[in-house]
């Protein structure tokens, strides 16, 4: 009996573990990111974020995006949203007809140590995500 | 009149990207700092910029609060011809700047 509520317990941790990511994340964000993605589930993989992971100054946070799982072409739209700044969105990059290679840079504000998170909408209308956790040690300014 | 730093080549060969940094002097004041007297600072961010290249887009960028200050914007463009390239920003209290930069194809 006590084997078969261990092997129990062995077979749910896991679970509990994908799921935390997502509980983690407020439901401003999750509206922010549902604004972009029109409701297109997202997928993990294609973006890269590119921040320090250790932030000195949350004033001016240089940032970069790009796609390289994906052809520039295939690229419609890159978003940036940020989980605990008193907004959600951070920046959105819709890419027109003359729009060279798909990597954006910009400098944000970071009210403290938090979540990143890249969207970009490909031409088929699938959305991929990357998540980035940053530590800020000066946090910009909101007060 | 804000001031801009835009740097952009003069000439590239046809049917390269290329890449294009524009930051212009602006506060972007959030709208959630308090002044000195403790009254809420309003709200002054570039709302949008916007690059065309021959009139054609190249990229439309929606801005948020959470950017910083002078912001800055670094994107590609795709060499299809000479012409110009026109950049707009524009924000609160009816700001709008727009600059333009000739360029040459080979």
């Amino acid at each position: 009996m006590k084997r078969r509520l261990l092997l129990a317990a062995a077979a749910g941790a896991p679970i509990v573990l994908q799921l935390r990511p997502a509980q983690a994340t407020p439901e401003a964000l999750a509206a922010a990111i549902h604004s972009f993605t029109g409701g297109t589930p997202l997928r993990e993989g294609k973006v890269r974020i590119e921040v320090a992971t250790l932030v000195d100054n949350g004033n001016t946070v240089p940032v970069s995006v790009s796609v390289p799982g994906a052809a520039p072409a295939e690229v419609a739209a890159i978003a940036l949203f940020n989980e605990r700044n008193p907004q959600s969105d951070v920046a959105r990059f819709h890419f027109g007809a003359l729009a060279g290679l798909r990597t954006v840079s910009t400098r944000i504000r970071l009210a403290t140590s938090q979540q990143l998170v890249a969207v970009a909408r490909l031409a088929d209308g699938s959305c991929w995500a990357q998540r980035v956790d940053v530590v800020v040690t000066l946090a910009a300014c909101i007060e | 009149m804000a001031r801009t730093l835009i740097q952009a080549p003069s000439s590239v060969r046809r049917g390269d990207s290329f890449s294009l940094r524009v930051l212009l002097q602006h506060p972007m004041e959030s709208g959630f700092r308090v002044g000195a007297e403790g009254q809420v600072l309003p709200r002054d961010i570039v709302r949008r910029f916007a690059c065309s290249y021959n009139g054609e887009r190249v990229i439309e960028v929606e801005l948020f609060p959470a950017v910083a200050a002078n912001p800055y914007l670094e994107f590609s463009a795709l060499a299809s011809a000479s012409g110009t390239l026109s950049f707009v920003w524009e924000g609160d209290h009816g700001f709008v700047h727009r600059e333009q930069r000739a360029i040459t194809v080979t």
